[in-house]
C-alpha cells in the first residue's frame, strides 16, 4: 500500500511537471528571468563586437590589425600572459598546499587559518597592492629598510615595482579562490582508495602520485584556470605596481584608451583577444579533463583519516602563518601605521602620530561619504537582486522548467570568461548614448556588477538545488501552490544557507570591484575602490589607508553578520 | 596733478565699489536658490577641499561639490559626461591651458569675466574672455637632503641625465597631469625630445599626479624628483618633511591653471559667485599664504621663503600649442618611459 501511494504521487508529480508547464500562472516570471539573463550577457558583448568591427565606412578589421601590429599592445599582451600563467601556477601550489594541510592533516588552529584565508579573499587586490608599495618599495619600503638595517646591505631585498613583484602580490590575492575549491574537494575524497593502494603495496608517494593526485587533478586544473582568469582581469594591482615601472598589461592598456580623445573602438578591439583567451582556456579545460568526473569524489565519502604531521606540526603552522602574514598581517599593519602617522616611512613615535588623516577623511574630504554610501548601496542591492536572479535561473535549469532551460546555465556562467574591464567597455559603449543613458548613475555599475557576479551566485544556487529533491515541491504543488510560492515557501528555506553564501560572495565581489568601476564611474557615482585608486594617483597615502581600513571593517562586519544569520561559515569552508 | 590723481582715485572708488556691491546681493541670492556648485578641479585634494570650505563658510547654504582628479582625467570625465548628454559640471579647472582652447572651440564654455582680472598679467587671461588663470605654480626639481647631500644634488635639467641618478628619480605623467604636460612641452621646446629619451634611460619611477613626487621624494622611495608641482613640494616641506626644492637657472616652467564655467552649467549663478570668489583678493591671498601658490593678482604678497617670480627665468607655454601637441606629448612620453 505505501509503495503504490508513492508511485501514484510520483506519477502525478511527473504529469504535473508536464501539464502545468504552461498553465502555471507564474510562468512569465521564469521566462522573464531567463530573457533578462540572456540580455545582460549578450548586450555588452554585442556592443563590443560592433564597435570593434564597424567603422565610418562599414565593416573593417583595421583596429584588430592595429592591436596586433602595435609593439606596445603586443608587449602588453605578452606581459599579461606571463603574469597570469605565473599567478595561476603559484596560486595552485599555495592554495592546494594550504587546503590539503587544513583538510587532511592534524594541523592546529585550522579555524583561524580558514578565517585568515577568508580575510585575504575579502581584501581587495588593489588595496593589497597599495599596502605592498609601502612594504616593499625598493628604497622606502618597510621590509627593505628592515633588511638594510639588519644586514647593513645597500641593496633592496625585494622591489615590488617589477614583474615578479606584481606576480607575487597578485598570487597573494588569487590563491584563496584555489583554496576554497581544493578544500571542498579534499574534504570529499575518502581515504578508502588511498587505503586500497597501500594495502596493494604502494608506498606513500606512489599512492599520492597515482591515487590522490588524479582524484584532485580536475580541481587543480579548475583552480589554475580560476586563478589565471582572476589575474587576467585585475586592473588595480597592475596599475599600482606595473605602471610606475613602465609595465603595461591588457587591462591597463584598455584603460588608457579611454583617455581623451577616447578610442572606444580600439578598446573594444583590444577586449576581444582577452575574451578569446579566456574562452580558449575554458574549452581546453573541458578537453583536458574529458569525461573524468568527480564521481569518486562526490557525495559523502567514506572515512577520512587525518595525516599526522608529528614533530612538523609547529614548523608547518609557522610556514602557513608566514604565507598569511604576507596577504593579511603585514598589509593590514602598514595600512594602520600609514593611517596614524604624519610620515608613513618613519617609525610611529609620538612625534609622528596624528589623527589628521582620520579627521580629514571623515569630516573634510567630500568624496568619503558619497563613495561609502554608493559602495554599500551597490553591494546590498546587487547581492540581493543577484541572489534572486541566480536562484530563479538555477531553479529553471535544475528543474528543467522549459525546453532549452539547460542552455541558460551557459549564459549564467559566461561572465566567468568576460573580464570586468571588457564588460565595462561593452556597457560604456551601450549605455552612454540614448535611448538608455545609464552612465552618470550608479545603475550602470549595478548592471556591470550583476552581470559579473552572476556565475558565482548561480553556481552556489545551482549546487544547493541539486541537493534538494523535488518531492517536497511536488507535494506543495499538488496542494495547489504555484511554482513561485513553492520556491519561496519550500525550496528557498531549505536552500537558505546556500543562498546566503551566494549573497555573501556577490557582496564581497561588488565591494572589492575596481576593473569595471574604473571605466563606468562618473563624478556622482564614485565608489570606494575608484576613490582609493584616484587617491593613489595623487599620492594621498594617509587618506587611502583610512578609507581602506574602513572598507575592510565594514566588509567584515557585513560578512560576520550574514554568517551569524546563516548559522554557518559561508566562505571558504564546507563543514 | 595731485588733485587730478585724487579725483581719479575717487572716481575709481565711486565707479567700482557700487558696481561690485550692486551685483553681489542679487548673485548671492540666485546662487543660494541653486544651493550647490559642482567644481571639477585638478587642484590638489587638500587645497581644493580647503577652498571649498572657505566658500561654504562665507556663503552658508551653498554647497561646493569638489571632484578632484588629474587635469587630463578632469577633461576626460567632462567630455564623457557631455557625450552622454549629462549636465553635471558647473566649473572646470585644470592645469592644462590647452584644454580651455579645446573647450572654447567646441563651444562648451560660458563667457564670464570675474571682477578684477583686468589687472592680471596677460598670461592669465584669455583674450576672448572665456577663461582666466586662477592660480599658477612652477614645475621644479627637488631632492631629499637626508639622502642626497646638497652639494651632490642636481642643479640643472641636464644634470638629471647623469647615469649616477639611475633608479633614484621619480617623474609624474603628462597623460595625467596638466602641470607635467606643460613641463614636457616647455622643456621639449628648449632641449628637444632627445632630452626625455635620455632621461628615460635612468629608469625613473613613474608617478601620475604632479603632487605625487613630493611624497615619493619625502619618504625616500626616490630621493630625486625630476619634476612636480612646486606648491605641493612647498607644502610637503612646510609639514616638516625632508625636501629641498631646486629652481634650475636655465629656466623653470610656469604653469598657469585656468578656470571656466561650463556652458551647460546646471548652477550658473552659483558658478559665477564661486568664480568671483576665487578671483577676489582675499581668496587669491589665501592661495598664496596657505597653499603655496602663485597668482595673477597684482596685490597679493607671498611668503618670504618663496622665490619671487621676477627673479626666476620662467618658461611659459602657449595654450594653443598645448592643445595641438597634447596627443604627441602623451604618445612620445609613453614611448620613452613605457607607460
Amino acid at each position: 500500500m505505501p509503495v503504490s501511494q508513492t508511485d501514484t504521487l510520483g506519477r502525478l508529480g511527473q504529469t504535473g511537471w508536464a501539464a502545468l508547464r504552461f498553465k502555471d500562472p507564474t510562468f512569465p516570471v521564469w521566462i522573464g528571468a531567463a530573457l533578462l539573463l540572456v540580455f545582460l550577457m549578450l548586450f555588452p558583448l554585442g556592443a563590443i563586437f560592433r564597435a570593434s568591427l564597424w567603422g565610418d565606412t562599414g565593416l573593417t578589421f583595421s583596429r584588430y590589425l592595429e592591436v596586433f601590429t602595435n609593439e606596445q599592445s603586443l608587449t602588453a599582451i605578452w606581459n599579461t600572459l606571463i603574469i597570469s600563467i605565473s599567478v595561476g601556477v603559484l596560486a595552485v601550489i599555495i592554495g592546494a598546499l594550504l587546503a590539503w594541510l587544513v583538510t587532511r592533516t592534524d594541523l592546529p588552529w585550522k579555524k583561524s587559518i580558514r578565517a585568515l584565508v577568508m580575510a585575504s579573499f575579502v581584501t581587495p587586490p588593489f588595496l593589497g597592492a597599495f599596502a605592498w608599495t609601502l612594504l616593499a618599495g625598493p628604497n622606502a619600503g618597510a621590509l627593505n629598510k628592515l633588511y638594510r638595517a639588519v644586514t647593513g646591505s645597500e641593496e633592496a631585498i625585494f622591489n615590488i615595482f617589477t614583474m615578479p613583484g606584481l606576480i607575487f602580490v597578485m598570487t597573494l590575492y588569487s590563491f584563496p579562490f584555489v583554496f576554497s575549491m581544493i578544500a571542498n574537494v579534499c574534504e570529499l575524497i575518502s581515504s578508502d582508495l588511498e587505503d586500497a593502494a597501500e594495502i596493494l603495496g604502494a608506498n606513500k608517494w606512489r599512492t599520492a602520485w597515482t591515487v590522490t593526485l588524479p582524484l584532485a587533478l580536475p580541481a587543480l586544473i579548475g583552480g589554475f584556470i580560476l586563478a589565471f582568469l582572476h589575474s587576467l582581469s585585475l586592473f588595480g594591482a597592475p596599475a599600482i605596481l606595473g605602471l610606475p615601472a613602465g609595465l603595461h598589461t591588457i587591462t591597463t592598456q584598455i584603460w588608457t584608451l579611454f583617455q581623451y580623445p577616447p578610442r572606444l573602438d580600439m578598446a573594444a578591439a583590444f577586449s576581444v583577444p582577452l575574451l578569446l583567451a579566456t574562452m580558449v582556456l575554458i574549452v581546453a579545460q573541458k578537453k583536458i579533463l574529458g569525461r573524468k568526473g568527480y564521481s569518486t569524489v562526490g557525495g559523502k565519502g567514506g572515512q577520512k583519516r587525518l595525516i599526522r604531521l608529528g614533530w612538523g606540526r609547529v614548523p608547518v603552522l609557522l610556514f602557513v602563518l608566514g604565507i598569511l602574514s604576507l596577504s593579511v598581517f603585514l598589509p593590514y599593519w602598514i595600512l594602520l601605521k600609514a593611517a596614524l602617522s604624519k610620515a608613513w616611512a618613519l617609525p610611529l613615535t609620538w612625534d609622528n602620530f596624528t589623527l589628521h588623516n582620520l579627521s580629514f577623511t571623515f569630516f573634510e574630504y567630500g568624496d568619503t561619504q558619497l563613495a561609502i554610501y554608493n559602495t554599500f548601496k551597490l553591494g546590498l542591492i546587487t547581492a540581493t537582486v543577484g541572489t534572486l536572479l541566480a536562484t530563479l535561473i538555477a531553479y529553471i535549469t535544475n528543474r528543467n522548467l522549459f525546453r532549452g532551460a539547460r542552455y541558460l546555465s551557459f549564459f549564467a556562467l559566461a561572465p566567468l570568461v568576460i573580464p570586468g574591464i571588457v564588460l565595462a567597455v561593452g556597457l560604456f559603449i551601450a549605455y552612454t548614448r540614448p535611448p538608455l543613458v545609464l552612465y552618470g548613475t550608479i545603475w550602470i555599475l549595478f548592471v556591470a556588477f550583476l552581470t559579473k557576479e552572476m556565475p558565482i551566485g548561480f553556481s552556489q544556487a545551482e549546487s544547493t538545488f541539486k541537493s534538494i529533491h523535488p518531492e517536497l515541491e511536488d507535494a506543495s504543488r499538488i496542494i495547489g501552490a504555484n511554482r513561485l510560492t513553492t520556491l519561496k515557501d519550500i525550496t528557498a528555506p531549505l536552500a537558505r544557507s546556500g543562498l546566503i553564501a551566494a549573497w555573501s560572495f556577490i557582496f564581497i565581489g561588488v565591494i572589492r570591484e575596481l576593473s569595471a568601476a574604473i571605466l563606468l564611474f562618473a563624478p556622482q557615482s564614485k565608489v570606494v575602490s575608484v576613490v582609493i585608486f584616484d587617491l593613489k594617483e595623487e599620492g594621498q597615502i594617509g587618506v587611502i589607508a583610512v578609507l581602506g581600513i574602513l572598507l575592510l571593517l565594514v566588509s567584515f562586519a557585513v560578512i560576520i553578520t550574514v554568517q551569524r544569520l546563516a548559522g554557518r561559515d559561508v566562505v571558504a569552508t564546507r563543514e | 596733478m595731485k588733485l587730478k590723481f585724487c579725483l581719479f582715485i575717487l572716481a575709481i572708488c565711486f565707479v567700482s565699489i557700487p558696481l561690485a556691491r550692486a551685483q553681489d546681493p542679487q548673485l548671492v541670492q540666485a546662487a543660494r536658490k541653486e544651493g550647490k556648485v559642482v567644481w571639477h578641479t585638478s587642484l590638489a585634494i587638500p587645497s581644493s577641499t580647503a577652498i571649498s570650505h572657505y566658500f561654504q563658510n562665507k556663503y552658508k547654504g551653498i554647497e561646493v561639490e569638489v571632484h578632484r582628479n588629474g587635469s587630463q582625467r578632469v577633461l576626460q570625465r567632462f567630455m564623457q559626461e557631455a557625450t552622454a548628454g549629462l549636465k553635471n559640471a558647473d566649473i572646470v579647472h585644470t592645469s592644462d591651458a590647452g584644454h580651455f582652447e579645446l573647450l572654447k572651440d567646441k563651444g562648451m564654455l560660458l563667457k564670464f569675466t570675474p571682477q578684477g582680472v583686468a589687472a592680471f598679467p596677460d598670461g592669465f587671461k584669455d583674450k576672448a574672455g572665456f577663461y582666466y588663470g586662477m592660480r599658477a605654480t612652477l614645475s621644479v626639481m627637488a631632492h631629499n637632503p637626508k639622502i642626497v647631500a646638497e652639494k651632490d644634488a642636481p642643479q640643472t635639467w641636464k644634470d638629471l641625465l647623469n647615469p649616477k641618478w639611475s633608479g633614484k628619480m621619480v617623474t609624474a605623467h603628462p597623460g595625467y597631469s596638466g602641470i607635467i604636460m606643460t613641463h614636457v612641452l616647455t622643456l621639449v621646446n628648449v632641449y628637444g625630445w632627445d632630452y626625455f629619451r635620455d632621461l628615460a634611460k635612468n629608469k625613473l619611477h613613474i608617478a601620475q599626479s604632479a603632487n605625487d613626487p613630493a611624497g615619493v621624494v619625502a619618504s625616500g622611495e626616490r630621493p630625486v624628483g625630476v619634476n612636480g608641482a612646486e606648491y605641493f613640494y612647498y607644502k610637503t616641506l612646510k609639514q616638516g618633511n625632508p625636501i629641498k626644492i631646486i629652481y634650475p637657472k636655465e629656466g623653470v616652467p610656469l604653469v598657469v591653471s585656468p578656470v571656466a564655467i561650463a556652458k551647460d552649467a546646471p548652477h550658473p549663478n552659483a558658478a559665477k559667485l564661486f568664480t568671483e570668489f576665487i578671483f577676489s583678493k582675499e581668496s587669491q591671498q589665501l592661495l598664496a599664504d596657505k597653499e603655496g601658490l602663485y597668482t595673477g593678482h597684482p596685490e597679493v604678497t607671498y611668503p618670504a621663503d618663496k622665490p619671487k617670480l621676477k627673479d626666476l627665468k620662467l618658461l611659459a607655454a602657449d595654450a594653443d600649442e598645448l592643445e595641438k601637441r597634447n596627443a604627441e606629448i602623451k604618445k612620445r612620453f609613453v614611448e620613452f618611459f613605457g607607460a
